[in-house]
């Protein structure tokens, strides 16, 4: 209903047919139209080149004076600032889209392919609604309503499956830690993953599945064979939103984790991790100018991740849709 | 989009002069006095817009006093944004607001610095907020709590980590004590009440608390909480947890009696006032720069000692006579007994001392407009 | 919820004529082996002696997993079975993901209807916070209402044309050459984009208006919104990026055959085509930002009074004012009765005030968001070309 799918079959996805030869003849509305096209692409350009440029401006006096820099040994080391930091900022981050992405595909094939036709937009509706609910009400409702529940889940995984590392150390109640943060951080992450991959399945061209399904498929193999490698690109890249959401994430990392500051991989453990928005959040309130530098510095250490995360995934996208 | 920022820019720039406009043309009205008899008692007598910004602990307070003084002169507007002590005070030396809120009184660098944003005077500090900081609780089956200084030093620095410890029992002859872990709970978050609590441990207990005075948590690990409602709720979603926030915030959390010199007594508005009465002014400072160094070590059985002072830090002169006018008459009015009464019940600080509210007229007295 | 059954064949199942021409079993064999794994469930958590009703679904539905697996192996083979997995799974996906929405949205709900019915219907969202102080049993969020619409307003006006063209440059235009280029840079910047953490939007967007208007108390709704923007530009043009590259380039190249420009044919048909996703992308980017409170407690201050003019003056938004209210934390009660100063009524004082606003704050916006989100679904369904499904 609310989709616009193709009616026409597409023999393979967009994957650059040769184009008419661009126009020559250049319409005064082709060249407004191109030149806002091309402006606006630019001044992405310039918005970001202003961010990057404006957070090194801010950071230089903490590198001036780090110890890495100055090779004073009393000066603050940005790296061992730092480091645990990153480390967990991205752990969180990633234990929360290996929990968000499965269900999010499950969630939005459910909506696109299983679900009753009369359910399926009402319940996509409802997915839609958590990404509309602030991340302050994210923050109360896992500090105060998923805590507690989570205790036994926690107790149980540690005692019995403490011979993994994830599970080990000695949890704590109230379990405000970085387990409980990474969950509040899938359920942030889901409706924005589910959507973009459902509106991605609900494209897929529908005479590919139904050829497929004349061929004799089941349902799953319809999907295995027709959908997911249509919806491929766009599941990466909806991951990557999520991705990018939950490693910027500040309050309800803020409201739900006692940080600490190590390389700990003890999930369970309270006080071991941090991540960087949050501790920018919670630090900047009374911060000096040196804090502020560090803290800004750790603002750009996240920019330079996202960015090397972007990398790779834009690497495993264009792998796949060459293979 | 050249253009259109620049339009934007236009239109912002003719919304400024529009203000600045209004407030130039509700000034005028003589209330250079105002801060005298009791601030601006007199209804509608100062006028135009004021900005503050700073500490999030005083946020209640200022937000009564604000809204109590737009009350009193409809024709001012006066603003206060809580961005933390620090953030308060840059924004302030940078000119960008008119008064601060924070924390810690300014630092000598910072006195230096505030030339430019006073027109070639200098910054000061008034005590404005005394809030006494609680040790809250939250054991079953423990309503009644006694901790001496070393007590609470020993929980919190790790050293004491169940609850029938042989010192908590010394403390509390006649609790039932359960053999349960301790578990402290501290601020993520850097803050004045962690300043100010650490501040207390170090100079009551310094063996014991080794950490100094710091508002940072300076121990690896542990639980906290993020800003004063999130330590409460961290301490309420436990059994056996222990934390410090301010007094007025602790709910239905138990507080424990703080021993000072030979009694344990319970936190009062009162008697954290009074342990600022009986504490040093800070030496070395300019007459009206008035800073408290407080002294935690009182064994007065009336005092206090776990107390927080949050300044309000103003220039001695402003650019124009209408603001140093409506500085004068906020300032007088926070000061005053009626602005003091708005905060204790707003906010539950401890109205200051009459000692105090002298001196601090006196200070907003000397507030003038630049030649 | 652990009973996870196929319901009646769908059509697509139909158009196969697959459940007759194999060995396939009806619905409810699938209704026994659920009910045989959670008496199963029941047994074994009797056993360990903690039979609870969320350990029982939860194992119930593990056991059903292997235990429907196994039956329609054996009874429908291998392929069938599969599928079963398969569908037992997209349906506990779901299930899952109905815990943590219908929990929040539970407690939100009875948290926060109390102050928006309560003590005077609607008064909360009429009302503004002047003059209410302490533990008042007062007040409102109509500025804030206001401050939330206008500032997100703002953000969306800049970004959405700046997104839409942005992705229509990456889509029609960076095809060859130096463009294709510059589109690769575009997107790898956008993707770049999408990490910025919002605390860093707003200092981005404090920098830039001080810098402008050197004046550094500078507080208006604008920086909100350019703030906001920050974070909205690459959602925008992320999403509507994939949209885009959906509609099929059969569509373009009729259009161009028939002799119509490049960018009739974008308007027209491109984007006609994809309208539907495109809101959709459009109705998530501002479900995006209008929850987000670091920029703009940066960037727009905080007034407890109606300001409802983008370019002069604080305003207050729904997130910092939930976000404020939270950090106030419990109240102070010091009399049974408090006089608000401005207007001279007297209220009864709670203690629990200040999350009792923050709670209902919280549901206005989500309601908000929710009207935002029919409003873009009514759009969409009126203005997309009827054809597919």
């Amino acid at each position: 209903m609310s989709t616009s799918a193709a009616a026409t079959p597409t023999p393979q996805k967009q994957s650059d047919p040769p184009e008419t030869k661009a126009r020559t003849a250049k319409r005064p509305g082709d060249l407004i139209f191109s030149g806002l096209s091309i402006g606006s692409g630019l001044l992405i350009f310039l918005t970001l080149l202003l961010v990057a440029v404006f957070l090194t401006i801010r950071s230089l006096p903490a590198i001036q004076s780090s110890r890495e820099v100055t090779g004073d040994a009393d000066a603050v080391s940005l790296l061992e600032y730092t480091a645990p930091l990153v480390f967990g900022t991205v752990f969180a981050a990633v234990l929360a889209l290996l929990m968000a992405v499965p269900v999010a595909v499950g969630i939005a094939l459910f909506i696109s392919h299983f679900a009753p036709r009369r359910l399926a937009t009402p319940l996509g509706f409802m997915i839609d609604l958590l990404a509309a609910v602030p991340s302050v009400v994210f923050g109360l409702w896992g500090g105060v309503w998923l805590v507690p529940r989570l205790e036994p889940l926690y107790m149980w995984l540690n005692t019995y499956l403490g011979w993994i590392p994830l599970f080990a150390g000695e949890p704590s109640a109230p379990m405000r830690n970085l387990a409980t943060a990474s969950v509040v951080l899938a359920v942030m992450i889901l409706p924005i993953i589910t959507a973009v991959s459902r509106e991605v399945f609900l494209q897929t061209p529908r005479l590919q599945e139904e050829a497929a399904l004349a061929l004799g498929a089941t349902r799953f193999e319809t999907i295995r064979t027709v959908v997911l490698p249509f919806g491929r690109s766009g599941v990466v890249s909806a991951s990557m939103l999520g991705l990018g959401r939950a490693l910027g994430e500040t309050m309800a990392v803020l409201m739900v984790l006692s940080p600490g500051s190590s390389f700990s991989l003890h999930i369970l453990e309270v006080g071991r991790h941090n991540s960087i928005a949050a501790n920018i959040a919670s630090q900047s309130a009374e911060a000096t100018p040196d804090v502020m530098a560090r803290l800004i510095f750790t603002g750009l250490v996240l920019f330079v991740i996202t960015f090397v995360i972007n990398a790779i995934a834009r690497a495993v996208v264009a792998r796949s849709t060459q293979g | 989009m050249n253009a259109r920022k620049n339009k934007l820019v236009a239109l912002a720039a003719l919304g400024l002069t529009g203000a600045l406009a209004l407030s130039a043309c509700g000034g005028g009205s003589p209330s250079a006095d105002g801060g005298s008899d009791a601030g601006g008692a007199q209804p509608g007598a100062a006028s135009g817009q004021l900005a503050g910004a700073g500490a999030s602990s005083a946020e209640s307070a200022q937000g009564a006093w604000t809204q109590n003084f737009i009350a009193l002169n409809p024709e001012a507007q006066v603003t206060y944004d809580s961005v933390g002590s620090s953030a308060g005070r840059e924004q302030f030396l940078a000119g960008g607001v008119q008064f601060a809120g924070s924390d810690a009184a300014l630092t000598e660098d910072e006195l230096a610095q505030s030339a430019e944003a006073c027109q070639g005077g200098t910054a000061f500090d008034l005590p404005v907020y005394i809030s006494p900081i609680a040790v809250v609780f939250n054991l079953e089956g423990v309503e009644d709590l006694q901790l001496s200084a070393p007590t609470i030093a020993g929980i919190f620095a790790g050293t004491i980590t169940t609850w029938n410890d042989p010192a908590i029992v010394a403390d509390n002859p006649e609790a039932t004590l359960p053999d349960l872990a301790i578990t402290p709970v501290h601020r993520s978050d850097g803050s004045g009440t962690t300043e100010n609590f650490t501040s207390y441990l170090s100079e009551t207990a310094g063996d014991v608390w080794t950490h100094g005075e710091v508002d940072e948590w300076p121990i690896e690990g542990g639980q906290s909480g993020d800003g004063t409602s999130g330590l409460v709720s961290v301490v309420e979603g436990g059994n056996g947890t222990i934390g410090y926030a301010d007094a007025s915030k602790a709910g239905n959390l138990g507080i424990a009696k703080v021993k000072v010199g030979e009694e344990y007594i319970e936190y009062s508005p009162e008697a954290a006032a009074k342990a600022v009465e009986l504490s040093p002014r800070a030496e070395g400072r300019s007459e009206h720069d008035i800073v408290m160094e407080l002294d935690r070590t009182i064994d007065d059985p009336g005092a206090y000692p776990i107390v927080l002072v949050s300044y309000l830090v103003l220039c001695d002169t402003y650019a124009d006579q209408e603001t140093a006018d409506l500085v004068k008459a906020y300032a007088g009015y926070v000061v005053s007994p009626e602005g003091q009464e708005a905060s204790a019940q707003a906010a539950g600080s401890a109205p200051l001392t009459e000692g105090l509210s002298t001196d601090a007229t006196a200070a907003i007295e000397s507030i003038k407009a630049a030649a | 919820m652990s009973t996870t059954t196929t319901s009646k064949p769908t059509h697509s199942e139909l158009l196969t004529g697959s459940a007759t021409a194999e060995n396939r079993l009806p619905g409810w064999h699938m209704l026994l082996t659920a009910l045989a794994a959670v008496l199963l469930a029941v047994l074994v958590l009797a056993l360990f002696g903690s039979v609870s009703i969320g350990g029982v679904l939860v194992l119930g539905y593990g056991l059903h997993l292997v235990i429907g697996y196994l039956y329609s192996r054996v009874r429908e083979g291998r392929r069938w079975a599969a599928d079963r997995l398969v569908t037992m799974l997209v349906y506990g996906a779901f299930a899952v993901a109905m815990i943590p929405l219908i929990s929040l949205l539970w407690e939100v709900l009875h948290r926060g209807i109390v102050r928006i019915i309560g003590p005077i219907p609607l008064q909360f969202w009429t009302m503004d916070m002047a003059g209410v102080i302490g533990g008042m049993d007062t007040g409102g969020i109509s500025h804030a209402i206001v401050g939330t619409l206008l500032i997100t307003l703002g953000a969306s006006l800049i970004s959405v044309p700046i997104g839409l063209f942005t992705s229509i440059f990456l889509v029609e235009y960076a095809r060859y050459g130096a463009l294709k280029v510059l589109g690769r840079g575009v997107t790898f910047l956008v993707d770049v984009m999408t990490g910025i953490p919002s605390i860093v939007a707003g200092l981005f967007g404090l920098a830039l208006f001080i810098t402008i208007t050197n004046d550094p108390g500078i507080r208006i709704g604008l920086m909100g919104s350019v703030a906001l923007s920050v974070l909205m530009i690459p959602t925008v043009v992320r999403s509507s990026e994939e949209m885009l590259r959906l509609v099929p380039m059969e569509l373009r190249e009729a259009a161009y055959g028939l002799g119509v420009p490049k960018w009739l044919t974008i308007v027209r048909v491109v984007l006609r085509t994809a309208i539907a996703g495109l809101t959709t992308s459009v109705t998530l980017a501002v479900a995006r930002v209008i929850g987000e409170t670091a920029p703009l407690l940066l960037t727009v201050g905080a007034l407890p009074l109606m300001n409802a003019n983008l370019f002069e003056g604080r305003m207050q938004t729904l997130p910092t004012f939930i976000n404020s209210q939270y950090r106030s934390g419990n109240a102070v009660c010091n009399s049974d009765v408090m006089t608000n100063p401005i207007t001279q009524i007297d209220y009864a004082c709670s203690t629990t005030i200040n999350y009792d606003r923050a709670w209902a704050a919280a549901l206005t916006l989500i309601l908000i968001v929710m009207l935002l989100n029919v409003i873009a679904r009514l759009v969409s369904y009126y203005f997309s070309p009827k054809l597919g499904r």
